[in-house]
C-alpha cells in the first residue's frame, strides 16, 4: 500500500507545470480566442514534441506506453492554465479507445502513430453529449451510434458550430453516416468501450476542474492581497479568508479521490464507475465553489471581461456539465451505495480495487 | 502508487481482527464519563496493553509494535469495525505520547510512557482557561520556580476526562512578566497533588465529561517540565498538530458512522418524504471515504519520511463538519423518535444517534474552533494577509 506518486511522476508534473505556466498565460489564451480556429497549432506541435500526445499511445505504435495514472497530473496542469487545445481528450480519452481496437483495425494503428507525432488530432463524441468538441480541427472523429463506435476523417462529416460561454471551447453538432467501413466496434464490446470512454472523459474533466479551482484560489489570494479598502488589504478580512479556506478544504479532499479514480481506471477499469463519479462530483463542487467565492472576492472587477478570472470560471462552468453532468454521476453513486450488496465499511476503502 | 495491501499488511489485519473478536467485550461498556464506565474503560486499556495493541505505532520498548502508519490505519479500521470501546486514554496516547517521544528526556519517557501505555495512568489536557479559549496565548496561570520545584497557581477549564483521570498536562506561565506566546512551559501535574481541586462540569448529555481544575500553591518537581523552560508554546503546537492532524480522529471512525447511516437509511427508505435526505446520506458516505483517502495519502507520505503540514487544519474542519452532518441526517431519518433517549420504552431502533449528535456539536469547537482553523488555512497555507 503506497498512495503517493513516484518522484519521477512528480518531477514530470513540475516540469510540465513550468512549461505550461510559461507558454499558456492568460494573455496567450486570449490571443488564441481571436484566431479562426481558437487553437494554436504551433503549441500543439510543441506539446507533441514534448511527448505529451504520445503518453498513452502503446509503444508498438510509437508511443510511450504510459497509463491514465501517469497522465492525471498533466490533466490537472492543463486545468491550471485553462489550456485551449484538446490535449486531454485526444491523448487520454480517445487514444486508449483507439489502442484497444488497433489490432483489428490497421487504420487505428496509423492514427495512433500520428497522434504520437502530433500530426493527428482526434475529436471524440459520446452518447453522454449532443456535441463534439474540436470537430473543426480534428483530423479524425470517433463517433458513437447506439452501441457502435465509428472512426471518420473530418472531410466525411458535416459540422455546425454551437458557440459556448467559454470562448476557448469549440463545440459542434456533427452530421455523419455510419458504414461498415467506419465501424470499429459494436454490441457488447461497443458498450464496454463506450462505458470506459465515459469514465476516462469524466476523469480528465475532474482533473482539469481541480486545476481550475486551484488557479482561481491563487488568483483571488493575490488580488485580495493587493486591493485595498478601508486602508488595508481586503484579504485581511475574515469573511474573505474563510471563503478561500473553504475552497482549500474542498480541493484538498477532492484530490485524493481523483487519484484513486485514476488508479482504478488504470488498474481495474471495469470497477471504475463509482470512484470516477465520486471524483467528478467532488471536483465539480470544488471548482464551482472556487468560481463563486472567487468572483465574490473580486467585487465588480470579477464581473468584467478584462479580469482574467472568467477564463477559468467559464471553463469550470462548462466542464461541470460535460462527460456526464452532476445528476448522472450522483445517480451512479446512489445506485451503487444503496444496493444492499455494496461493499462498504472502514475496512473497504480500497475494497473495489481488491474485489477481484 | 500501489493501492494493494502487502501480504504482511493483510496478515496484520487478520491478526488484529482475530484478537479483537476474542477480546472486545460483548456487552457495551458504561459511558467513560461515569465512575463505573471509567473503570471499565481503564480495564479495557489494560487488556489492549496486555496484547501490545495499545498504540501499535509506538516502539516495542514502550509496549508498541513499531507499526507503520498504514498499519495503524488498518488497526483503526478493524477497531471500529469490531465496535470496540472508545479510547478513554486518548489524551495520553494520541496527544501527550507523541509529544513525550519527541521532547521528553530518556528518564521522562521511562517514567511516563509505559504507565500511559499500560492503562495505569490516565491523562487529561489542561490548556484552556476562562479567559484563554481561542486566544490560548492569554494563559495566566503560573508555575514559578522555587529551587527544584514549580509552584503552581491558577485555573484551567474544559479539561476532558479530568474528573477521573490521574494526571494532567498543562501550559503555565513560568515567567510571570512574560506576555503572549513567550514564557510558557509544558508541565505535567498529578491530579491528586495537594492544592489541586477538580470541579466536574456536566456536558449536554448531563455527564461530567470535562472539569475545571483549580491550582492553589501546588508543588511539582522540575523533572515534570517537558522541554525547555519557555518552550511550552511550540511544544503545545506540535501536540495540537497531532491532535487536529492525524491521530485523534482516524477516518475509520467516520467511515463506520457513514456505514451505519447508510444502513439506517436503507431500513427507513420507504417512509422518507424529504428527498434531500438521500443526497445527504450519499454525500456523507463519499466525504468519509474522501477523508480516508486523504489520510492514506498523508500516511504514505509520512511513512516515507515526509512531515505533517497544514493538512491538520483542513482535516479538523472536514471531519468535525462531516460528523455533524451525519448525525443531523440520522436524526432526520429517525424523525419523531430522534429526541428519545435509548432507554425510553418507545425508542426502538434509535441506536446511539442522539448521544452522537450531541457530541458532534462540540467537534467544531474543541481542538481549536473551526473559525480559528479557517484563519490558519487562509494565513499559513494560502498566505493571505494577517492585517
Ligand atoms: C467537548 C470539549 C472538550 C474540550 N476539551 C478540552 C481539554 O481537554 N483541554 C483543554 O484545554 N480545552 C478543552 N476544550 C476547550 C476548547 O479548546 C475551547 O473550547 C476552544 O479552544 C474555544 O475556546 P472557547 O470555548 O473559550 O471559545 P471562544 O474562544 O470564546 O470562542 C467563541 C466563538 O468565537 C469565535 N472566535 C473567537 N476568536 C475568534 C477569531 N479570532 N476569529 C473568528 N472567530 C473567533 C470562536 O470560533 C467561537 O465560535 C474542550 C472543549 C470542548 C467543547
Amino acid at each position: 500500500m503506497n498512495f503517493t506518486f513516484s518522484e519521477e511522476q512528480l518531477l514530470f508534473q513540475s516540469n510540465i507545470a513550468d512549461y505550461l505556466q510559461k507558454e499558456v498565460t492568460p494573455e496567450a489564451v486570449r490571443a488564441t480566442w481571436e484566431t479562426d480556429t481558437g487553437r494554436d497549432e504551433a503549441r500543439w506541435q510543441q506539446m507533441a514534441d514534448l511527448g505529451l500526445t504520445a503518453m498513452l499511445v502503446p509503444e508498438a505504435y510509437g508511443g510511450l506506453g504510459l497509463k491514465e495514472i501517469d497522465f492525471i497530473l498533466l490533466a490537472y496542469e492543463c486545468g491550471r492554465v485553462a489550456l485551449p487545445e484538446p490535449l486531454v481528450s485526444t491523448a487520454m480519452v480517445a487514444t486508449p479507445l483507439l489502442a484497444s481496437v488497433a489490432q483489428d483495425h490497421p487504420q487505428c494503428a496509423e492514427v495512433l502513430q500520428q497522434i504520437a507525432t502530433g500530426e493527428a488530432l482526434v475529436a471524440i463524441g459520446h452518447t453522454a453529449s449532443d456535441f463534439v468538441c474540436d470537430a473543426h480541427t480534428a483530423d479524425f472523429l470517433l463517433l458513437p451510434q447506439g452501441d457502435e463506435i465509428h472512426l471518420l476523417p473530418r472531410n466525411a462529416v458535416h459540422y455546425t458550430a454551437q458557440p459556448s460561454v467559454d470562448p476557448s471551447r469549440r463545440l459542434f453538432t456533427v452530421d455523419w453516416q455510419a458504414s461498415p467501413q467506419t465501424r470499429l466496434a459494436g454490441g457488447k464490446a461497443g458498450v464496454k468501450l463506450l462505458a470506459a470512454t465515459l469514465n476516462r472523459g469524466a476523469l480528465g474533466v475532474a482533473a482539469q476542474l481541480l486545476g481550475l479551482a486551484q488557479t482561481m484560489v491563487d488568483m483571488t489570494v493575490q488580488y485580495t492581497a493587493e486591493r485595498k479598502q478601508f486602508g488595508r488589504a481586503i484579504g485581511s478580512n475574515q469573511a474573505l479568508k474563510h471563503h478561500m479556506a473553504n475552497c482549500a478544504v474542498s480541493i484538498e479532499f477532492a484530490l485524493p479521490v481523483l487519484h484513486r479514480a485514476a488508479y482504478t481506471v488504470t488498474q481495474q477499469a471495469c470497477l471504475a464507475d463509482y470512484p470516477v463519479s465520486h471524483a467528478k462530483v467532488s471536483a465539480s463542487q470544488a471548482a464551482l465553489l472556487a468560481a463563486k467565492n472567487g468572483i465574490q472576492s473580486h467585487g465588480a472587477m470579477g464581473y468584467t471581461w478584462e479580469c482574467d478570472l472568467h477564463i477559468f470560471m467559464k471553463r469550470a462552468w462548462a466542464l461541470d456539465k460535460s462527460w456526464g453532468h452532476n445528476g448522472f454521476h450522483k445517480n451512479r453513486l446512489h445506485q451503487w451505495l444503496l444496493n444492499p450488496a455494496a461493499l462498504i465499511g472502514a475496512d473497504k476503502t480500497f475494497g473495489l480495487q481488491q474485489a477481484s | 502508487m500501489d493501492l494493494n495491501y502487502t501480504a504482511e499488511q493483510i496478515a496484520f489485519r487478520r491478526e488484529v481482527r482475530e484478537w479483537l473478536a476474542a477480546n472486545v467485550p460483548t456487552d457495551p461498556l458504561a459511558s467513560f464519563d461515569t465512575a463505573e464506565g471509567f473503570a471499565q474503560h481503564r480495564q479495557w486499556e489494560q487488556t489492549l496493553a496486555s496484547g501490545n495493541w495499545g498504540m501499535v505505532t509506538w516502539p516495542k520498548e514502550y509496549g508498541g509494535r513499531a507499526c507503520s502508519l498504514i498499519e495503524w490505519l488498518v488497526f483503526e479500521e478493524e477497531y471500529y469495525r469490531a465496535r470496540a470501546p472508545l479510547r478513554v486514554n486518548q489524551n495520553g496516547i494520541f496527544l501527550l505520547g507523541p509529544t513525550l517521544m519527541e521532547y521528553g528526556t530518556p528518564e521522562q519517557k521511562q517514567r511516563f510512557i509505559s504507565a500511559m501505555a499500560s492503562g495505569e495512568e490516565m491523562w487529561a489536557q489542561g490548556w484552556s482557561e476562562p479567559d484563554a479559549g481561542s486566544d490560548m496565548a492569554a494563559i495566566r496561570s503560573t508555575a514559578l520556580r522555587h529551587g527544584d520545584e514549580y509552584v503552581i497557581n491558577g485555573q484551567k477549564v474544559w479539561s476532558t476526562r479530568a474528573v477521573y483521570a490521574d494526571w494532567v498536562f498543562c501550559l503555565f506561565r513560568t515567567d510571570k512578566d512574560s506576555e503572549r506566546h513567550q514564557g510558557l512551559s509544558f508541565i505535567l501535574v498529578p491530579l491528586d497533588a495537594p492544592g489541586v481541586t477538580v470541579r466536574p462540569i456536566p456536558q449536554l448529555n448531563g455527564l461530567p465529561g470535562f472539569a475545571e481544575i483549580f491550582f492553589d500553591e501546588v508543588r511539582v518537581p522540575v523533572f515534570n517540565r517537558l522541554g525547555e523552560e519557555g518552550q511550552g508554546w511550540s511544544i503545545a503546537m506540535s501536540t495540537a498538530g497531532f491532535e487536529r492532524g492525524l491521530m485523534l480522529r482516524s477516518p475509520a471512525r467516520f467511515q463506520e458512522t457513514a456505514k451505519r447511516l447508510v444502513e439506517l437509511y436503507r431500513q427507513h427508505q420507504n417512509d422518507i418524504l424529504d428527498l434531500s435526505i438521500e443526497d445527504a446520506v450519499v454525500s456523507s458516505f463519499m466525504d468519509a471515504e474522501a477523508y480516508a483517502l486523504s489520510t492514506y495519502q498523508t500516511a504514505s507520505r509520512l511513512d516515507q519520511g515526509g512531515k505533517i503540514g497544514p493538512e491538520s487544519s483542513v482535516n479538523k474542519i472536514f471531519w468535525s463538519e462531516l460528523d455533524q452532518r451525519m448525525h443531523e441526517t440520522a436524526l432526520n431519518i429517525l424523525a419523531g423518535r430522534a429526541e428519545l433517549w435509548p432507554h425510553a420504552s418507545a425508542a426502538t431502533g434509535v441506536g446511539n444517534w442522539l448521544d452522537g449528535f450531541l457530541f458532534a456539536q462540540s467537534g467544531p469547537i474543541y481542538a481549536g474552533t473551526n473559525e480559528i482553523q479557517r484563519n490558519i488555512i487562509a494565513e499559513r497555507m494560502l498566505g493571505m494577509p494577517r492585517k
